[in-house]
């Protein structure tokens, strides 16, 4: 295997795997969302937008992946 | 935007001097022309039973400014020519891609990089204009002077997170109809154009109200975000 095939196969393990964890987080954020708008839908707009800032946060972990996707693809420090 | 070309590169115009200017910071110079032409038309003679245009545009204002007042629970003009700058500017920066043969500034890594270190200088000015300087350096030993490592490190990771959340995501959606296109042909990527809407604008949002949560902790109204 070459540095190359490596970094490809790196790439894609890194956004694969690193996707899981915060789509698993974002549903659960939605579910509880969704769930306090059934309960009090007159708190809407706050928790619409609490959600979209902690939506934000948890999309941060899998943009970090992808960053490191994109690094290794066209940023490669091994490669010279 | 081609699949082989680095989405990092630079896209070199032409050069003014000895100073390159590259196609996002034409694209810029366009939006920025163009907001400053439609502010103009509608101000141009500011009435009070106003025409469509002003109407339009002071309800745009009036919007956001409830807004940031939601967000930062105090007088919200002090921020609010910032925060709405910023919203309605990414807004159309990021919904440009529309327009065939444009590629939205914000895909790029150094129109992202340029706002967040505005952010960055805003919420400090900010924080020592609301607290002195004194007061404002004080919020770092808070609860603990064994956090101040983190808090310090914490300045700098979230906005390093805001500039690569919206570089992330522009850039990866222009991949994606990159991609559509090369799989499936002309009319497929449509959809996802679609979708391309709303992530330009929930984008621009989530850029806007994250700047206004740190502004807002740095002047103390809001908890640290």
């Amino acid at each position: 295997m070459t540095i190359q095939m490596i970094s490809i196969l790196g790439a894609a393990i890194a956004v694969s795997f690193g996707a899981i964890g915060p789509a698993l987080g974002e549903g659960r954020a939605v579910a509880s969302a969704m769930d306090a708008i059934a309960r009090q839908p007159e708190a809407a707009g706050t928790i619409s937008r609490t959600l979209f800032v902690g939506l934000a946060m948890i999309e941060t972990m899998a943009i970090y992946c992808l960053v490191i996707a994109l690094l290794l693809l066209y940023a490669n420090p091994f490669v010279s | 935007m081609s699949l082989s070309t680095s989405p990092l590169a630079e896209d070199i115009l032409f050069h003014i001097g000895p100073i390159p200017i590259s196609q996002p910071v034409v694209t810029t110079w366009g939006i920025m022309a163009a907001l400053s032409f439609i502010c103009w038309l509608g101000f141009r003679r500011p009435r009070v039973e106003a025409g469509t245009l002003q109407t339009v545009l002071e309800i745009i204002v009036e919007a956001l400014e409830k807004q940031v007042k939601d967000i930062v629970r105090r007088d919200p003009w002090p921020f609010v020519p910032l925060l709405a700058t910023l919203f309605i500017f990414l807004a159309v920066a990021n919904l440009s891609a529309i327009v065939p043969g444009l590629k939205p500034p914000t895909g790029h890594i150094e129109t992202p990089a340029a706002l967040a270190a505005l952010v960055f200088l805003s919420v400090h000015y900010f924080g020592i204009r609301t607290k002195g300087f004194a007061g404002y350096v004080r919020h770092y030993v808070k609860p603990s002077p064994l956090l101040l490592p983190l808090n310090i490190l914490s300045e700098f990771t979230r906005v390093f997170s805001l500039m690569i959340r919206l570089f992330g995501n522009m850039m990866s959606h222009e991949f994606v109809i990159a991609i559509v296109v090369f799989l499936a042909g002309l009319f497929m990527p449509i959809p996802f154009m679609l979708l391309g809407v709303l992530i330009g604008i929930v984008q621009a949002y989530i850029f806007t109200v994250l700047a206004a949560v740190f502004i807002g902790a740095a002047i103390g109204s809001v908890e640290a975000g």
